[in-house]
């Protein structure tokens, strides 16, 4: 199946391209748009990148399989990281983790059977003041206790509609 | 959900140079209130100077790097190639990734415009002909912050096009990463900067200063250090010196984390204070019944201190010391004195409720998970000092892995592409050297972790 960019992410290509004094640059920054609207970054939307800054796609796969953030395949409807470094670890995080995926009753780095959250363990949040912390999408939350981890999934429970799970990995390859 | 809330009890003993307006309730991210409060006006004075003049201030400020290193920034900044005649750039470093560090989130978040202040002043000073700020990925709210920030001073015209009406135009762009560590090291930042994997390049000869982005001269700084250039032009560099002590000028600001009472970051006078203060008095001390066990003080890679060690002998100026962890001097040069390092101001307190072995397997987790994999003794030896230390914690430690571990250790300091060789190394260097007894003990015991109420693996 082809990439079909969206008009707002050509845009946003034609418009961040420019910023950088030599195209290459603006992967990373394309490669966030795409996650943001997509969930994740097909093969054909690497090859869609790559013709935007004229590179070979594999130039493109060896970013996007380097760094931890991007994805090749969709996760839940919500995407839950736990803060699993020391002084998140030292405040209780492995138990705001473990009460994550008890309430979803999924298990780390998975996506939960009713495909609302896929939960996995970040490396230290630039938070650890106010640790244990958590991030769901863009939002830190700070300060975690088990009780508020439980208001917070039942508000996604509450928010976000039960949905297939995410195709398993070999569907969204070649 | 608020990406850095405003902080209500600010210690009596901090001085806020950096975030003396950050947690003010009525201060706002906009370029108005930021000019409201004297804002852009060092940026205006900056450019009716000469840009050595403006460098000539950091120079004399003694601006050290914020970022890890304690570089002098002025210094660092004399060792730009300018004979190449190729374009300079400035990146502000904002990938604050060491663990225990979240200093520059505070500022990113609630002063963007004196980041950006301080970059266009160092741009200026360097003749910068574009400006980058790499932030990491976990700070999406910070980048957007920071894009409306330099949207604003844009209009205002202190960004961009013939700054403030004089001759210097430069743009800054913010580029963000996407969750690797390695980012955070200057040179595996460029290559990311560039569209590619982050791959540290090796030194010599790829000096920032000499090949850095694209090939060119290349400064890279810290959030942090970036703003105290806009405090040493305006009070004047030799007025800003006499703030701190002397090798160890200006303030900093100190992330406080682990088992203390009242965590946070803490902005303080260099030197005027030691790691006891911080601790005891402004971080409030242990919980109840609970002892030290151990100091991280500058970030984890930093070398641990254990509980009721004492550092003793000569300064370079000859005075003789004779120290515990709480009379350090919380600066630059004490933790150095003291056989560590301040690094990143991020100090980590861990009191006895936990095993120093899952403490290090903790640790060892993070820095193989962020080996970027380019030299054998970083990626096999971080990862091999996580299997083995994991294995402790499991109920398999054996009383050789303290020796295995020391010499693991020590066959990645020193040998690899960057200093990412050290960070995974220093940890389990010092652990299993201060804590040789314990890490004994658990393999007499053989008890796994993870039973208890806190774990760490
Ligand atoms: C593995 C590694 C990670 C680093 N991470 C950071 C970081 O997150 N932020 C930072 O400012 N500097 C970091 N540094 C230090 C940078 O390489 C560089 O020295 C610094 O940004 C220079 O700025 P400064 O002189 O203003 O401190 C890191 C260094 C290493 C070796
Ligand atoms: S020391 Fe480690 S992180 Fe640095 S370049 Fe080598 S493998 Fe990569
Ligand atoms: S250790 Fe969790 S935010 Fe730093």
């Amino acid at each position: 199946m082809a990439f079909e960019p969206s008009q707002p992410l050509r845009d946003y290509t034609e418009k961040v391209i420019p910023r950088y004094p030599q195209k290459r640059s603006a992967i990373m920054m394309i490669l966030h748009a795409i996650q943001r609207e997509q969930g994740y970054i097909s093969l054909e939307a690497q090859e869609w990148v790559a013709a935007q800054v004229e590179i070979e796609p594999i130039q493109v796969r060896e970013v996007v399989t380097f760094y931890p953030f991007y994805r090749e395949h969709p996760v839940g409807k919500k995407y839950i990281r736990v803060c699993r470094t020391l002084s998140c670890a030292l405040n209780g995080g492995y138990k705001v983790c473990d009460k994550f995926l008890s309430e979803f009753g999924t298990k780390l780095n998975e996506t939960s059977p009713d495909g609302r959250v896929t939960v996995e363990f970040a490396e230290c949040l630039a938070a650890c003041g106010t640790a244990p912390v958590a991030m769901i999408d863009d939002d830190l939350y700070e300060n975690l206790t088990e009780e508020q981890v439980k208001e917070l999934c039942d508000a996604i429970k509450r928010d976000v509609p039960e949905q297939a799970p995410a195709p398993s990995a070999e569907s969204t390859h070649h | 959900m608020i990406a850095a809330p405003k902080r209500t009890d600010i210690h009596p003993k901090e001085r806020r140079m950096i975030l003396k307006h950050a947690d003010d309730p009525s201060y706002d991210t906009s370029v108005d209130c930021y000019i409201e409060h004297g804002g852009y006006e060092t940026l205006k004075k900056a450019l009716t100077l000469k840009p050595e003049d403006v460098h000539d201030h950091v120079m004399k400020a003694g601006i050290r790097g914020r970022g890890g290193a304690g570089f002098p920034a002025g210094m660092k900044w004399k060792f730009l190639d300018r004979k190449s005649g190729k374009p300079i750039y400035l990146i502000c470093n904002a990938d604050e990734s060491e663990p225990g560090t979240f200093k520059d989130r505070q500022i990113m978040h609630k002063d963007p415009h004196q980041l950006i202040e301080g970059m266009m002043i160092a741009a200026y000073a360097t003749n910068t002909a574009k400006a980058f700020i790499y932030i990491r990925e976990e700070m999406p709210h910070g980048a957007v912050i920071l894009e409306q920030a330099i949207e604003e001073a844009r209009a205002k015209g202190f960004v961009g096009d013939k700054i403030g009406g004089s001759d210097y135009s430069c743009d800054i762009v913010v580029h963000r990463g996407a969750a690797a560590y390695i980012c955070g090291e200057e040179t595996g930042l460029i290559e990311s900067l560039e569209g590619k994997r982050a791959y540290p390049r090796i030194k010599p000869p790829y000096f920032p200063a000499a090949l850095g982005l694209y090939m060119c001269p290349t400064i890279v700084n810290n959030v942090e250090t970036l703003c105290h250039v806009v405090h040493a032009v305006s009070m004047g560099g030799e007025e800003y010196a006499k703030i701190g002590t002397p090798n160890n000028s200006g303030t900093r600001i100190w992330s406080l984390s682990g088992h203390v009472q009242r965590p946070g970051y803490y902005e303080l006078e260099n030197g005027k204070h030691t790691y006891g203060d911080l601790i005891y008095e402004i971080g409030g001390g242990l919980k109840p019944g609970r002892q030290l066990l151990a100091v991280i003080p500058g970030g984890s890679s930093s070398k641990v201190w254990r509980a009721g060690e004492r550092f003793k002998g000569k300064d370079r100026g000859g005075n003789e010391y004779d120290w515990a962890i709480e009379d350090v001097p919380l600066n630059f040069d004490g933790p150095m004195t003291a056989g560590s390092m301040s690094g990143s101001g991020a100090v980590i307190v861990v009191d006895d409720s936990v095993d120093i072995v899952d403490v290090l397997a903790n640790i060892n987790a993070f820095y193989a998970h962020e080996s970027c994999g380019q030299c054998t003794p970083c990626r096999e030896g971080s990862l091999w000092m996580k299997k083995i230390t994991s294995r402790m914690t499991s109920g398999h430690a054996r009383p050789e892995d303290v020796d295995l571990l020391a010499s693991i250790g020590d066959q990645i300091a020193g040998r690899t592409i960057c200093a990412h060789g050290e960070a995974c190394a220093w940890p389990t260097q010092s652990f299993v050297a201060k804590f040789r007894d314990k890490f004994l003990e658990r393999a007499e015991r053989q008890a796994a972790s993870g039973s208890g109420d806190i774990r760490l693996i």
